[in-house]
């Protein structure tokens, strides 16, 4: 087991923390226009849950760059300019609202529209698009979790042990939609077929091991991403055939959102998502 | 509503009968029903549990049936009514009971009932139901000494 050094530290806490944030935004964009009543509560539960994730995980970050004195010159975490803390150290605000595009860690998946990949962020939501990413994202993060609670950070195996059971519900939610919807009418099924076939490219690169994941992984503060691959295919690929759906044969996209390559959907995301903290600094409720 | 949403929204369960025996059948997706009779998954296992008695004014709502919710708040204590909801099937109303009414940690058990199953007491037989009770004050426990021990009384 190897040590790992404080700035790689902090790039793998934003990794964890960056993609439940995200995709929680994206599922707070139901709230209101829900198909029926208790499905617009049941995602703004999981967007609560994913968003008490993030907190979590910030507010550890924010604790060991603060705790290291990184805090101060966290010029590469883009978390410095326009917060509102004269002292410099980082919170857990300004780590989610005080960071620009390309200082965002989070998987590209989960910052694509709830309308679909290739239509425009503005465009009405697609309920197959986001219970199709719900299903591999929640299956995705309890195999993750589960992994973490075996974390050298106590920290991290704490948040880990509590999120798992989250991403357990999140899972049971999205997966008996994608039965109902991938097995429902000739249009519920073309939808999750279409959703599928689109995002299942970017899943890519939640198993692709980079430096960074097998540093934290050599020292046990992480995992190497890819030993979930075949759990996660096995947990997916038979709800997949339950839902009468076809399974995408492979891609060889890579996206690179965990290394801060983001699209133009993550910029409308994060304009929207950071403009009444950057527009008052501070503000409380 | 938009376009997006309709095969969720719409899942009129009453439409769904002609193609619940196409999809419980097995049949192939070309060999379905036309669209006027599409059936969902879901929609298909009401209309299951129609015909089995369970449901039984499934097949001819147009809507998602209504289901009645009990929670126990924790251990020991009663499940109690605390609601409705619309769900296709039992399973999904759980889990919709679980996100509507325990966001607040009002539970450590749920129970749904199909609401159509609840047999209620009519309000004109209150006479002959309720009243014969008022002057029997001798039934209430008041007249006995309550050991310290027992709660929830």
């Amino acid at each position: 087991m190897t040590d790992i050094a404080i700035d790689d530290r902090l790039q793998f806490l934003l990794r964890l923390a960056d993609s439940p944030l995200v995709l929680s935004h994206r599922l707070s964009e139901w709230a209101g226009h829900g198909p029926v009543l208790e499905e617009d509560i049941a995602l703004a539960n999981i967007a609560l849950d994913l968003l008490g994730q993030a907190r979590l995980l910030y507010q550890h970050a924010a604790t060991v760059a603060n705790r290291n004195g990184t805090g101060r010159n966290a010029h590469h975490l883009g978390a410095g300019h326009g917060h509102d803390k004269s002292d410099g150290d980082l919170t857990e605000d300004s780590l989610a609202y005080f960071r620009d595009n390309a200082q965002f860690r989070n998987f590209t998946m989960l910052e694509l529209p709830n309308s679909g990949v290739s239509s425009a962020s503005s465009g009405d939501g697609d309920y197959a698009f986001t219970i199709v990413r719900n299903t591999l994202y929640s299956a995705w993060s309890v195999l993750l979790w589960q992994a973490l609670a075996a974390s050298t950070d106590p920290q991290v195996a704490a948040i880990a042990a509590k999120s798992v059971k989250e991403s357990r519900y999140h899972w049971r939610h999205a997966s008996d939609w994608l039965v109902r919807l991938g097995d429902g009418t000739d249009e519920s099924h073309q939808r999750c077929q279409r959703a599928l076939d689109s995002l299942l490219p970017y899943s890519n690169e939640w198993f692709l091991a980079d430096a960074l994941d097998l540093a934290a992984a050599s020292a046990g503060l992480g995992i190497d991403p890819s030993t979930l691959l075949a759990p996660w295919l096995a947990m997916v690929q038979s709800l997949v055939e339950q839902a009468t759906l076809k399974w995408p044969g492979d891609s060889r996209f890579h996206s690179a959102g965990k290394r801060g390559q983001h699209g133009e959907h993550l910029s409308y995301l994060l304009t929207q998502m950071q403009s009444l903290a950057r527009a008052h600094p501070g503000a409380v409720w | 509503m938009t376009a997006a949403r309709r095969p969720v929204v719409k899942l009129k369960v009453s439409s769904v009968q002609a193609g619940a025996s196409n999809k419980t059948g097995g049949k192939p997706r070309a060999a379905k029903a036309p669209p006027t009779q599409m059936a969902t998954k879901v929609a298909a296992n009401a209309a299951k549990n129609a015909r089995t008695n369970t449901v039984t004014s499934v097949a001819v709502s147009a809507e998602w049936p209504l289901w009645e919710v009990f929670v126990r708040s924790k251990q020991g204590l009663d499940h109690r009514h605390c609601g409705s909801l619309h769900a296709v099937d039992a399973k999904q109303a759980l889990n919709m009971a679980r996100d509507v009414y325990t966001r607040r940690q009002e539970g450590v058990s749920i129970w749904v009932v199909p609401s159509n199953l609840i047999v209620a007491s009519e309000p004109d037989a209150k006479e002959e139901f309720f009243e014969p009770m008022a002057d029997k004050i001798y039934r209430h426990p008041s007249f006995y000494q309550l050991p310290e021990e027992l709660k929830h009384m």
